[in-house]
C-alpha cells in the first residue's frame, strides 16, 4: 500500500493509505482529525474543505496520495498556542455557528479567501463561501463574521 | 422591564466548541472494532418478503452478522405503532429489509450484494388523489385514510359556514399545492450503538428527542420472556441487565449534539438497527447515511393539496372560509396526525373568521414516508392563506395591507379551535415591516391596533 | 425584460405540542465553588437552547453566564424533556429551568439569611452577592454561601423544575381543542425582480418582524429570522424532491439535485425586527421562534411576482419555467 507523507497543521505525517482512499477518509479514519466532516462526498456541500498548500479543496473529492509532499491545514491547525484565528474570534463574536457542523469547511473557505483577497466586500465573500452549504444560519452572519475579521485584519495592520 | 443577562445577546454557550471544531457529532465518535452498517432496500414500493437468504453474505469475510425482520423482537413502532425497522411486509420502495455489520463499508456493501430476497410484488399506489378512492391498492391493511379519532379526516368546524356564504358579497376561491421538502440538514442521520461491559447499551444518537427514541427503541427491542434472541455471549450479560419487562433500563441514549434537525431527526430506525446489531455482535456498531440514502429514503416534509373557498364582504371583511386539504403521508404516518390537526386548527391564518369549515385527510401511499419539517402543518397554510388574501384584495380592488389590517386578530379574538387569543400582535408586526421597508401606511391603518380588544 | 414587484405576507405560529402533555423537566445545582450546574433533557439541535437557559439561570441567582456549566443530554443523568420540535422548547422547558433555579435560590437565601440574621426575604441577589434590601453595604458573597452550604450546612443546592401543559382535548364535531401554549405573530416584505424572458427571479429585498415576546437572547432570535428565511427562499424558488410528484421519477438525489440556497442567493437587503408583545406563562413572557421563520418568504414572493407581473402561482417552487407557463397563459387570453 502507498505510504502518504505529508505536513498536517505543522506536523509531518505519515500514513499508510489504499490507493483509492479520499483525503477525507484518511484525515478523518487513519488521523482522526474530525474537523472536516462527511457530508455528501461528491463535492457539493462544502463541509469536507480544508486547505492544500493555501489551495481551498473538496477533501471528497481529494486522492489521499495527491497529498504527498504537501501541507494540509484544518480547523485544528488555525489557532496558535493559547490564541484563535481571528476568523475563529469573529465567528464566535458574530454567531455565525449555530449546529456547527458547516462551521469547519467555512471557516476553511474564508480563510483561503482573506489569505487572497484581504479587503473583501460582501459580494467577495458571498462569492468566497458560496461553495459552503449551510442551513441553519442564513448565511447573514457567517458573512458579517469574515467581514468583521478582515476589518479587525486590516486595522490591526494599520496600527 | 429590563434585565442583566436575559435580553443580552450573550456568546453562544457552546460556540468556542463549534469553532475550535471540539464539538463532536456522533460520526466523530471513534471507538476501535466499530463495525459499520449497510442495507438491502427494497427494490419495489409494495409487497411481501417471502424469502431472504443470507447465507452467502454471513460467510464473507470481515461480515460479523446480518439481521432481517425476524431478529427484530417487536417489528412495529411509532406513534401508529406500524413502521416495521426492518421490512417483511415492503411499502415503500428503499425500505430496509437486511441489516448488515462488516469491519468497514465496502465490505457491507458487498455482503448486501450477496444478500437474495424474493418478494411478492404488490400493486402500489403513488397519487394520494387516487389512494383515496374506492378499490385503489391498500398501503396498509386498515386503509389508505389516516383516522381521526375515528373519522377519515380532521374536522373543524366554527360559527355556520353555509350562512357566512350566504352572507358574502363575493367568493373567491384558490386551489394550491405545496411541494415535498427535504431538510437537507448537512449532518445526515448517523447512529452508534456501543455494549457496555455492565451489559448496557449506549447508543449516541441524533434524534430530536432522546426520551422519546429511547422508548421507541426499547419498544423494537422488547424480548419475549425465556427467548434467547441475541446470537453472542454478550447475551447472558445483557439478559442480567436488562428486565424483560422494563427494556428501557438496559438503553442509555447519549446525544444532544445534533448537525441540524429541522423536524428530519425523529426517525427511530437508525438507532433501533445499530442496537440489534450491537448486541447481536458484541462489537459498537455505526450507521452513517450517504447523502443519497438521506436525500432518497429519510423522511421529508409531505406535499399538502389544498382548496380555499372565502365568502368576503365589499368592504373586505372575510366572513367564511371553507378549506379542503389532502396530506400525503407517504408509507407511515409518523407525526402525521399533528401536522394535519396544526394545519386545521388554524387554516384561518393571522386573521379573524367569523365561519370556518375544515376538512383535512391524511392519506397514505407507497412512497417514503413523510414526517415533521420546520413549519408542519403551518407552512403550507400559510403559502395558501397568505396568497388568497391578495387575491381577495385584488377582487375587491383593495390594498394588500388594508385587506390584512381589517381582518387582524385583535387581543380576545378566539380562534376557530376557539382558544382565547391574550397575546395578538400581528398588526404591530406588520407596521414594524413597513416602517422599516419606508412604506407609508395611511392614516386609518396606523390607528389600528392587535394589542387592544375588537372594536365592535 | 425585468420586472419588479413588492408583496407581503402575514403569519401566525402557535407555540408548543399540539398534542400536549410534552413534559420538560430541569434541575439546577450550586457547587462548592459557587459554580453552577444546569441539567437539561433538551436536545440543541443548533437553535442555542443551552445559551438561553443559561441565561436564564444566571439572571435569576444573580450570577454571571459564564459560571453557568450546562450539562449534556444524556437520558442516564439528563431530567426528562420531550421532543425539540413545535417551537416548544424555550417556552416548556424554560419553565422548568425557572422554577428550578428559583428553587434552589430559595435554599441559598435561607443560608444567607442565617448568615446575615435577617430573613430571606429582606435579601435580593445580584452581582454575585446576595445583600440585605435596605442596606446593601451587609451582604455575603454567592461564593461564600455555596461552600457554607455544602460543607458546613449539610444541604445539597439543587433546585428541580418541571412543567408539563395538559393533554389538548380535541372535540369530535368542532375541533375546538386546547392546542397550544401562546401565539406567535410575524410579516414580511418581499421584493423581487423577474425577468420575463428567462423565467428567473432575483430576490432583491426581504424585510421582516416577529413577535418573539421577549428576546431572551436578540443574537439567537436574529438567527433563527435569517436562518427560516433563507429556508423559505429556497421553499419559494427552488427547493423540490419530487419534480414530478407524485410520481418519484427524476427525484432528487443528492445535493447537486436538491437545491438549496447558497450564500449567493442571499438578498444584499436583508432586515429584520423583533417584537415584544408578552405571553402570559412563558419565563419572561417568551413565545417560541424557531418554526414561524420558514413561513413568511414564499407567500410574500408569490405575491410580489403577482406585482410584477400580472400572474397567480398557486405551486411551488416558483421556477423559471412556471414563471414562463404562466406568462403564456395570461398572453394567450
Amino acid at each position: 500500500m502507498p505510504m502518504l507523507e505529508f505536513k498536517v497543521n505543522g506536523r509531518n505525517c505519515r500514513v499508510e493509505v489504499n490507493g483509492a482512499d479520499s483525503l477525507l477518509e484518511v484525515l478523518r479514519e487513519k488521523l482522526h482529525i474530525t474537523s472536516p466532516k462527511v457530508g455528501c462526498n461528491t463535492g457539493d456541500c462544502g463541509t469536507c474543505s480544508v486547505l492544500i498548500d493555501g489551495k481551498v479543496v473538496r477533501s471528497c473529492l481529494t486522492n489521499a496520495m495527491s497529498a504527498n509532499g504537501k501541507e494540509v491545514i484544518t480547523v485544528e491547525g488555525l489557532a496558535s498556542p493559547g490564541k484563535l484565528h481571528p476568523l475563529q474570534t469573529a465567528f464566535h463574536d458574530n454567531y455565525a455557528a449555530q449546529c456547527g457542523f458547516c462551521t469547519s469547511g467555512m471557516l476553511m473557505a474564508a480563510k483561503a479567501l482573506l489569505d487572497k483577497n484581504p479587503k473583501p466586500t460582501r459580494e467577495d465573500v458571498k462569492e468566497g463561501i458560496s461553495g459552503n452549504l449551510c442551513r441553519c444560519t442564513g448565511y447573514v452572519k457567517i458573512v458579517d463574521a469574515i467581514i468583521s475579521a478582515a476589518d479587525e485584519n486590516s486595522s490591526r495592520e494599520e496600527s | 422591564m429590563e434585565y442583566r443577562v436575559v435580553g443580552q445577546r450573550k456568546r453562544r454557550y457552546d460556540g468556542m466548541k463549534h469553532v475550535t471544531a471540539e464539538t463532536r457529532y456522533v460520526d466523530d465518535i471513534f471507538i476501535p472494532g466499530t463495525l459499520q452498517v449497510k442495507v438491502y432496500r427494497s427494490p419495489v414500493a409494495k409487497g411481501k418478503v417471502v424469502k431472504i437468504d443470507c447465507t452467502s453474505a454471513l460467510a464473507m469475510e470481515g461480515v460479523a452478522a446480518v439481521i432481517t425482520y425476524k431478529d427484530v423482537p417487536n417489528n412495529g413502532v411509532g406513534f401508529v405503532p406500524d413502521q416495521q425497522i426492518l421490512a417483511e411486509e415492503v411499502r415503500y420502495k428503499g425500505q430496509p429489509i437486511a441489516a448488515v455489520a462488516a469491519v468497514d463499508e465496502d465490505t457491507a456493501l458487498k455482503a448486501v450484494e450477496r444478500i437474495q430476497v424474493e418478494i411478492e410484488e404488490e400493486e402500489a399506489v403513488f397519487d394520494p388523489l387516487e389512494a383515496m378512492k374506492p378499490g385503489a391498492p391498500k398501503v396498509r391493511p386498515e386503509g389508505n385514510l389516516h383516522m381521526f379519532d375515528g373519522r377519515p379526516y380532521r374536522k373543524v368546524v366554527y360559527g355556520d359556514i353555509e350562512a357566512g356564504f350566504r352572507e358574502a358579497d363575493l367568493i373567491v376561491e384558490g386551489e394550491y399545492f405545496h411541494p415535498c421538502h427535504e431538510h437537507a440538514c448537512l449532518e445526515t442521520h448517523v447512529s452508534l450503538s456501543v455494549p457496555e461491559a455492565n451489559g448496557k447499551l449506549t447508543i449516541y444518537s441524533v434524534a430530536q428527542g432522546l426520551m422519546r427514541n429511547l422508548r421507541l427503541v426499547a419498544s423494537a427491542l422488547e424480548m419475549p420472556e425465556g427467548d434467547l434472541r441475541f446470537l453472542s455471549n454478550w447475551s447472558e450479560r445483557v439478559r442480567n441487565t436488562w428486565k424483560p419487562e422494563n427494556p428501557a433500563s438496559g438503553i442509555n441514549f447519549v446525544g444532544g449534539v445534533i448537525g441540524g434537525g429541522f423536524g428530519g431527526k425523529n426517525d427511530p430506525q437508525l438507532d433501533c438497527v445499530t442496537a440489534l446489531l450491537a448486541l447481536t455482535t458484541g462489537q459498537p456498531v455505526k450507521w452513517r447515511w450517504t447523502r443519497e440514502e438521506e436525500t432518497l429514503y429519510s423522511t421529508y416534509r409531505g406535499p399538502w393539496h389544498m382548496k380555499f373557498k372565502d365568502g368576503v364582504k365589499n368592504d373586505g371583511r372575510i366572513v367564511a372560509r371553507k378549506v379542503t386539504s389532502i396530506r400525503d403521508s407517504g408509507a407511515y404516518s409518523h407525526l402525521g396526525e399533528y401536522v394535519v390537526d396544526k394545519h386545521c386548527f388554524l387554516c384561518s391564518g393571522p386573521y379573524y373568521i367569523p365561519n370556518v369549515y375544515v376538512e383535512g385527510y391524511l392519506v397514505y401511499t407507497n412512497k417514503v414516508p413523510s414526517d415533521a419539517m420546520r413549519g408542519f402543518g403551518i407552512t403550507p397554510s400559510s403559502f395558501a392563506t397568505e396568497v388568497q388574501m391578495n387575491k381577495i384584495a385584488h377582487a375587491l380592488n383593495m390594498d394588500p395591507w388594508k385587506i390584512r389590517f381589517m381582518n387582524a386578530y385583535r387581543k380576545g379574538d378566539k380562534t376557530p379551535t376557539r382558544v382565547n387569543l391574550d397575546s395578538v400582535s400581528v398588526i404591530e408586526c406588520m407596521k414594524a415591516v413597513a416602517e422599516s421597508a419606508g412604506v407609508a401606511l395611511p392614516d386609518e391603518l396606523m390607528a389600528m391596533s392587535s394589542l387592544k380588544g375588537r372594536e365592535l | 425584460m425585468k420586472k419588479h414587484g413588492v408583496g407581503i405576507a402575514a403569519v401566525l405560529y402557535p407555540t408548543g405540542f399540539s398534542a400536549g402533555g410534552d413534559s420538560s423537566q430541569a434541575m439546577v445545582k450550586v457547587r462548592p465553588d459557587g459554580s453552577v450546574n444546569l441539567y437539561i433533557g433538551s436536545v440543541d439541535l443548533g437553535q442555542g437552547c443551552k445559551t438561553v437557559f443559561a441565561q436564564m439561570v444566571a439572571e435569576e441567582l444573580g450570577i454571571e453566564y459564564e459560571d453557568i456549566t450546562v450539562i449534556d443530554q444524556d437520558t442516564d443523568t439528563s431530567p426528562l424533556c420531550a421532543i425539540t420540535g413545535a417551537s416548544r422548547v424555550t417556552f416548556t422547558a424554560g419553565i422548568a429551568v425557572v422554577a428550578a433555579a428559583r428553587e434552589v435560590k430559595s435554599l441559598i437565601l435561607e443560608v444567607a439569611a442565617a448568615e446575615l440574621c435577617t430573613a430571606p426575604e429582606a435579601l435580593e441577589m445580584g452581582g454575585g452577592k446576595i445583600h440585605i434590601k435596605d442596606d446593601p453595604a451587609r451582604f455575603v458573597t454567592f461564593q461564600k454561601i455555596a461552600y457554607k452550604a455544602n460543607y458546613q450546612e449539610r444541604k445539597l443546592l439543587v433546585g428541580r423544575g418541571h412543567f408539563m401543559p395538559d393533554p389538548a382535548v380535541i372535540d369530535f364535531e368542532t375541533g375546538a381543542s386546547n392546542h397550544f401554549r401562546t401565539m406567535a405573530w410575524g410579516a414580511m416584505l418581499a421584493e423581487v425582480e423577474v425577468d420575463t424572458d428567462t423565467g428567473q427571479i432575483e430576490v432583491l429585498r426581504l424585510v421582516s418582524a416577529y413577535d418573539v415576546g421577549k428576546a431572551i437572547n436578540p443574537l439567537l432570535v436574529e438567527g433563527q429570522i435569517e436562518g427560516g428565511t433563507i429556508m423559505g427562499v429556497g421553499a419559494a424558488i427552488m427547493e423540490d424532491l419530487y419534480p414530478y410528484y407524485p410520481s418519484t421519477d427524476w427525484q432528487a438525489t443528492n445535493l447537486g439535485t436538491y437545491m438549496i440556497p447558497t450564500a449567493l442567493d442571499v438578498p444584499d437587503n436583508i432586515r429584520s425586527q423583533v417584537v415584544e408583545c408578552p405571553s402570559t406563562g412563558g419565563p419572561y413572557g417568551v413565545k417560541g421562534i424557531g418554526e414561524m421563520t420558514g413561513n413568511s418568504a414564499s407567500p410574500a414572493i408569490v405575491n410580489a411576482i403577482y406585482d410584477a407581473i400580472g400572474v397567480w402561482i398557486n405551486e411551488l417552487p416558483v421556477t423559471p419555467d412556471r414563471i414562463l407557463r404562466a406568462l403564456e397563459s395570461v398572453e394567450s387570453r
